[in-house]
Formats: structure tokens, sequence, C-alpha cells
């Protein structure tokens, strides 16, 4: 009896999906679908190739769906069930009308991935492609180079996989970040140097080894699960485009999936209008990507970061070039803000919108007030700021600048002290 | 002692299959340079036609990025190690 029932409700086994091929971004050469994500010809990235003729959904299709980033599958590198993560993506997108007035602009959103499932970033969405990929190559073992939020992802979508993982981060961390990732029993390594030296070290480790990096040789396919967040933007706009974005900046790969996501939404008759404009945001102590576009040129000049913004503190952006284009073709702009402006950008997110948000979301806002002090955000703008990550994952940022609030003994006249004091009453 | 050039294996087959190759030279151009005479498959791959690195492929001397020291002109030396790496990750 116990045992029918079991079988009853355990799911049959899924076969893995297919991935796509993949075709060089650079030099335009084809390949077959595999976990390589660098061009034998010319070492351009690799991106998955769609069929032009596939059967694409219309909206109500798409509305029909389950809410996750799968609802928007014909636009994911895969084709047949997949097996992972099959829950994750579709978080909140609200309206943030005190943003709005603070900002100037007629209306303001908020993209809300600081409630990404399960692990509280948008590096959700990327590993849940990720490990789909991982899947149709028949990959066991994965891992990471990450600033920390990529290493989250990546622990615990491998976890419920029942997938091996191993993480490289950098030595210094924020506590939030590593507890985060070695709740789930990977093979959690901190590595002496940059994010830079792990991402260096990595691509050397997915070569050797043969594992499923996701963000070295899975690359190709993780990238995609970025453009759900801008699938996601259009149909809870109600299938329409804003007219501005802001988001942040690390290895330039959101932007720059951003970019693609509307374009392909544009192009499937889903949406119409102009692509919003792109604003990138940094960090001033790590800003390749915001001196690319200051210069116009075509070439990242490498840095050594130095910022309290960890999450997005990558001096070799591998995208950023990409990004660029992305920022100049839409007429965005990029904009770095300081350390002490990003804290502030996570206390005005907090206290006009109730999210709290990590470093990055901090400098996303901090960048958003600034593009609109000096007027590349304006009245008639309708502006959607994309907060990627939890700000219980990086606490030391702001602690040190928040009132602890009194100490009392549980008596009521103690809080009667209080309350005159503070002029409540 | 030469210096010694660790390639990636999407790579390795225009170095007829080696994953670490000896060079020779006193800047890092000329170490690349020098790969390009012995390997000419493996020259376009490298660098531009001018000469130039790509965007896309970074050269690490000794575990540091060699932008930081001067890209193709960063002096080397005997024993040193260079490792090249595709500039594809990240995030």
């Amino acid at each position: 009896m116990t045992s029918t029932l079991a079988s009853a409700l355990t799911p049959a086994p899924r076969s893995p999906p297919r991935a796509r091929p993949l075709r060089c971004r650079s030099c335009g050469a084809d390949r077959a679908a595999a976990p390589v994500a660098i061009c034998e010809q010319c070492l351009g990235p690799l991106d998955p190739v769609y069929d032009p003729a596939r059967a694409l959904p219309d909206r109500a299709t798409i509305a029909a769906r389950a809410p996750s980033l799968w609802r928007y599958r014909e636009w994911l590198p895969f084709e047949g069930d997949i097996v992972h993560s099959l829950d994750t993506g579709f978080t909140p997108l609200f309206e943030a009308p005190r943003l709005a007035r603070r900002l100037g602009v007629a209306r303001a959103w908020v993209k809300n991935d600081t409630v990404s499932h399960p692990s509280l970033s948008f590096k959700d969405r990327v590993v849940a492609a990720a490990l789909n990929a991982a899947a149709a190559f028949g990959l066991e073992t994965v891992g990471c180079a990450s600033t920390g939020n990529l290493a989250n992802a990546v622990a615990a979508h491998a976890a419920r996989a029942g997938l091996e993982a191993w993480i490289f981060v950098p030595h210094e961390l924020e506590t939030g970040k590593v507890v985060g990732t070695s709740v789930y029993r990977p093979h959690l390594v901190r590595v002496r140097g940059t994010y830079d030296d792990v991402n260096r070290l990595c691509a050397q480790v997915a070569d050797r080894f043969g594992w499923g990096i996701v963000n070295v040789n899975l690359r190709s396919y993780y990238g995609e699960g970025s453009k759900t967040q801008a699938f996601e933007i259009a149909e809870q706009l109600g299938w329409r485009l804003p007219s501005a974005v802001v988001a942040p900046m690390a290895g330039g790969s959101l932007v720059t999936k951003l970019h693609k996501g509307f374009g392909e939404f544009r192009e499937a008759g889903l949406v119409t209008g102009e692509p919003p404009r792109l604003f990138g945001a940094q960090a001033e102590g790590c800003a390749p990507i915001v001196r690319l576009v200051e210069r116009g040129d075509d070439r990242i000049v490498p840095e050594i970061p130095k910022t309290i913004a960890l999450s997005i503190a990558i001096g070799n952006p591998a995208d950023g070039m990409f990004a660029a284009r992305a920022i100049r073709a839409t007429g965005g702009w990029a904009q770095a803000v300081t350390d002490a402006e990003l804290v502030a950008g996570i206390r005005v997110l907090a206290e006009d919108t109730g999210v709290f948000a990590e470093t990055a979301g901090g400098v996303t806002v901090a960048a958003a007030l600034a593009l609109a002090r000096a007027g590349r955000l304006g009245p008639e703008d309708e502006v959607v700021l994309s907060i990627t990550g939890h700000g219980l994952k990086t606490v030391e940022a702001v602690s040190g600048v928040l009132p602890e609030g009194p100490t009392i003994a549980p008596k009521l006249r103690e809080v009667a002290a209080l309350v005159e004091e503070s002029g409540a009453r | 002692m030469p210096i010694t050039v660790n390639i990636p294996t999407v790579l390795a087959g225009y170095a007829d299959g080696q994953r670490a190759v000896a060079a020779s030279g006193r800047t890092l151009g000329e170490v690349v340079a020098d790969l390009a005479v012995r390997y000419p498959q493996l020259a376009p791959r490298l660098r531009d036609t001018q000469g130039n690195p790509y965007p896309f492929v970074v050269f690490y001397l000794n575990d540091e990025d060699s932008r930081f020291r001067g890209g193709f002109q960063a002096p080397v030396q005997d024993g040193d190690e260079v490792t090249v790496v595709p500039a594809i990750a990240g995030g």
C-alpha cells in the first residue's frame, strides 16, 4: 500500500532538455551545443541560436502559464522539458510613487528581485538556466566564480537538484554571503585575491576538470536567464515598455541581456514602441564600464576594485563592451556613485518603498538620483529600477550608520518618556 | 629556463595539442610573437593583424593581469609563466 502510494506521488523521471546550438557573437561561426562558451575561431563569446521559424506564444498563452521564468520558455535556450528550478522567476514589479516624486519622473517601479526564489537575488534566473544546461550535457558537478549572490544561487539550486557544487569566492566577502552559501553544503573555496583572480582561476578549473562552471563554460546558456527580467517587466507593466531602466553593472551581462530581451519581445510583436533607454550603475571604486561609456571607445581598461559594493566589484567585466554598446544604442548612459551615496541609496529605497536591498540596489537607486539631477531622467519618464539582491546579505553596509534604538527597562513610563522626547504626542 | 605559456584547451589544437609550450622573448609581446611564428594557426587567435591583443583574450603574467603591467610591453624573464584566458567569464 505504502509503496503504491509512494509511486503514485513520485513524478515520473523527466528526460533532460536538449540545449540549443551556439553561434559566435563576434565572427558568426557556428558550433554544436556544448558546455563551451568561447569561439574556437576568434575566442569571442558564443550565444544560443533560436529557430526563427519556431512557434511563439501570444500574450494570453503566456499569461495563462505558471508564474515562473519558464513561462517565456520559447526565448530560453532549451528544447524539451526543463528539469531543474521550475519555480524560479516572476518576481514582483510594483509602483513606487514616493520614489517617482523624489526622482522627478512621471512614474517609477521597482523590479523586486530581492525576493527571488530561492536565494534572494536575480542570480536565481541565470542559475536556473545553467543547471538545465548542465542536465542537457549530463554534468553532475557545477560551480562558479562569485562575488556572493551567484555563490548563494549555485549552492541553493545545486542542493535541490542533487548536484555537487564547487563554489569559488574572494576571501573577503560579507558574512551573509558566506553563510548563505555554506548552509547548502557545497565545496566552498575562499580564494586570496579579488573577484577577477577568482574568475581567472575558475576559467582554468573549468578547463582542467570539465565541470559545469555556470559563468564560465555554461555562460552561453546561463546568460540567457537574465533576459527574463526584461520579459517580466514588459508583461507586468501590461505588455508595454518603460521609457527607461536603471540596472546595476558588474560583468555587464544584465544590461546586455535586458537589451536583448526587450528587443526579442518587440520582434515577437508582444510589445510596441521604442526600447527603453538603458542606464547602467556602478560604484565609483570599480566603474570600468561607466568609464568606457564616458570615453566612448570599445576597450575595457581593467581596474582593481575598491568599494563596499562587493557584489558588483568586477574590475575586468567580461560583457562590459556589450553593455556599453547596449547603453549607447538605446540613448542611455552610465553612472558611478560613491560608497556613501550607495549607503544613502539603500536607505532611500527602504524608506520610500519598503524594500531592503543589498549594496548593488543602493548603487542603482543612487545612480538613478544622480541621473535625475543631471537631467538624464525627466518628468516624462516612466522608470523601472532593477533591484537585484536582498539587503540581509550585506548588513555590514548599513549597520554602522543606522540608529541602534534606545534600550529601556520594561516599564511603561520609560516608553512614555521616549514618546515625549520624540515629539510624537 | 624559458618562459612557459599555458594555453586553454580550446586553443591547444592549434599548438600541436599542447596545453603548455615553452617560448622566449624580453616582453610579453615578443613571447606571443615567438609563438605566432612557431604555431601559425595559433597566431590570429592570440593577436590581431597589427599585433595587438584582442579584447576577449587576457594574458596573465605569473597570475597577474598583464594589462596592469603594460600589456604586450610588459617585461618578462626566464622562468615566468604566462597563462592565456579567454575573457568571457564574469558576473
